[in-house]
């Protein structure tokens, strides 16, 4: 189960040439500055930009090939959509919006019921409300839940929080993790914002002056140094943790990785995973610090070892990035030139990664 | 008061405003909504002959209208062909006088309107499995109604207040195509200033109205977010 694509477009003075596959479930993040042409590649796999050449195959359909001079109509592909700013249709209700898509999809075709999308999206006090009556943060969750109620089968989001104002954008995520964890229907998500990325990504495709610059996993993604500057060092580690313990004396939470364990200060966020559960955590760079040996007698919990694979210059030219992996765990470290002189830092060297603060993203 | 061939009159004059307004409608829906989302240099040149009679005076209209509809213009000629009879002097020469001469009056407001909408509504309702002609129904004259409404009512009253090109191509037969502008034009060669009175009053108030209803309707007008 994945998603194939390859797209030509161009635009005179923007070039659009990607092929990139996919997988066929869970969020797949495009990520890219603006002008990228990320949108351009969400675009193209709606059908929505005609002149975008090449092919494109979703969970074994195939939705365009131009060799064979196919192209499916966005209306026959089956897919839901949410735009950069809500798009309500401003002569309906908020109700009517939603069974816009709903009415249109065959009863057998309905994977999601009415009242789950409702649900979902916290939206059953505004059913009467009129578009334009909605606050920003309410709009694009009625968007949502419209594109559900199409019961699409790929659903895409273009940069659906970029609108909404810093608190509107909290409001909005949790909503967006929710789907991720009920839908068993892949997502492509577009955004220029690390923090989306880090909490919503199960995939990461890097888009830059339209190409496709990497793909794969967030945590080997965000920790590559040989990417765009700045890019690791801005979005640091993100790590994939388990609940082990929470301390209720120190209100300190135990969470084990694959290099290690961390201790993390209970937040409510924290205090509510039963053991076991997953949990994904954000290192950023400059938490990171590096001694050649275990220091037992430093105020620092969270110690344990790792080896340096490589190393890149930072944004500052007093600092450097250091790519380590902690048993399979990459890990990306900011530290000064000179200490990575004093220390005489090299690639193979183990070293003890002292890290001071642990987020739960 | 009035005559009974004021009121022939103001009976026809409803009747082909009527009509036209129908006939108009039905015609420059498809036709602005292309005019409105083509960018080919065809809409262009059409776009500027649906304009044309804005700018023409009515008699230039009126005397190719008639060169057309007489018995060596193409009109005529197929008309006749048809054995349906010359088309200048009767009723149906007029409806198609008045749809040709308010036709900007339809076009231009349905136009403007389905520009003002954009894309984006029509990329949603493809992502919301809606065909191009579903979407047309169920989203573009919805979101146009403002724009239809102006239409209808910019071609009511614009048929209602032709003159020059009825006269040139209806000439002036009672019950037939003598409409209310004529009538008004027979009173005052008459002399007849007192039944001129009436109509030109009933004209400046119906006017009035008309434009009234349609100011307090746009006022009411939706915004499309």
């Amino acid at each position: 189960m994945s998603i194939h694509a390859r797209f030509l477009l161009d635009h005179g003075d923007f070039c659009l040439d990607a092929d990139f596959t996919l997988p066929g479930r869970g969020v797949s993040v495009l990520f890219g500055s603006s002008g990228s042409g990320k949108t351009s590649i969400l675009r193209a796999i709606a059908g929505l930009e005609p002149a975008a050449r090449g092919a494109l195959e979703v969970n074994g359909v195939c939705w365009q090939d131009d060799e064979k001079a196919f192209f499916l109509p966005t209306h026959q592909r089956g897919l839901g959509m949410v735009f950069q700013e809500a798009s309500l249709f401003a002569h309906l209700d908020v109700r009517r919006n939603l069974e816009y898509g709903f009415s249109r999809t065959p009863p057998q075709e309905r994977r999601i019921g009415w009242d789950q999308a409702v649900e979902w999206m916290g939206i059953g006090h505004l059913l009467e409300r009129r578009a334009q009556m909605l606050s920003g943060g309410e709009r694009q969750r009625v968007a949502i839940a419209r594109a559900l109620l199409a019961s699409p089968s790929l659903l895409l989001l273009d940069e659906p929080l970029t609108a909404l104002d810093f608190r509107r954008k909290q409001e909005i995520l949790p909503y967006l993790e929710n789907l991720q964890r009920e839908l068993d229907i892949p997502l492509i998500y577009v955004s220029h914002a690390l923090e989306e990325v880090v909490r919503l990504a199960d995939y990461l495709l890097l888009v830059e002056a339209g190409k496709v610059a990497a793909g794969g996993a967030p945590a080997e993604i965000l920790s590559r140094l040989d990417l765009p500057a700045g890019f690791a060092e801005e979005a640091g580690t993100v790590i994939e943790a388990r609940m082990e313990e929470i301390d209720t004396r120190d209100r300190l939470a135990r969470l084990a990785f694959a290099g290690g364990e961390l201790w993390a200060p209970l937040t409510p966020a924290l205090e509510s995973l039963p053991t076991g559960a997953p949990a994904r955590i954000r290192i950023h760079a400059r938490d990171v610090s590096i001694a050649l040996s275990e220091h037992v007698d430093s105020s620092i919990l969270n110690r344990f070892p790792a080896i340096i694979e490589s190393s890149a210059p930072a944004e500052h030219p007093a600092h450097m990035l250091l790519r380590l992996s902690a048993a399979g765990t990459p890990i990306v470290a900011r530290i000064t030139r000179r200490s990575h002189e004093a220390l005489g830092l090299r690639p193979g060297l183990q070293v003890w990664l002292q890290i001071k603060a642990v987020a739960l993203v | 008061m009035l005559t009974s061939h004021d009121w022939a009159a103001i009976v026809l004059t409803l009747k082909l405003a009527g009509l036209t307004t129908v006939i108009l409608l039905i015609l420059s829906l498809p036709l602005a909504w292309w005019l409105a989302r083509s960018r080919s240099l065809a809409a262009s040149v059409v776009g500027a002959l649906a304009t044309l009679p804005l700018v023409l005076p009515p008699t230039v209209l009126g005397f190719y209208l008639l060169v057309a509809m007489g018995e060596h213009g193409p009109l005529g000629w197929l008309t006749l062909k048809l054995g349906w009879g010359l088309l200048s002097f009767s009723f149906t020469g007029l409806v198609i006088a008045s749809v040709i001469y308010s036709l900007p009056f339809a076009v231009h407001p349905l136009q403007q309107a389905f520009k003002a909408i954009g894309e984006r509504p029509f990329e949603v309702a493809a992502t919301l499995r809606a065909s191009k002609l579903d979407a047309f129904f169920s989203v573009a004259l919805p979101l146009a109604r403002p724009g239809i409404i102006t239409a209808a009512v910019m071609s009511f009253a614009h048929t209602v207040g032709e003159f020059g090109v009825v006269l040139m191509i209806g000439g002036n037969i009672p019950g037939r195509t003598r409409v209310v502008s004529v009538q008004i034009f027979d009173h005052v060669e008459a002399l007849e200033y007192a039944q001129a009175h009436w109509l030109s009053g009933g004209m400046l108030l119906f006017s009035f109205i008309v434009l009234l209803t349609l100011y307090l309707l746009q006022r009411r007008n939706f915004r499309v977010i």
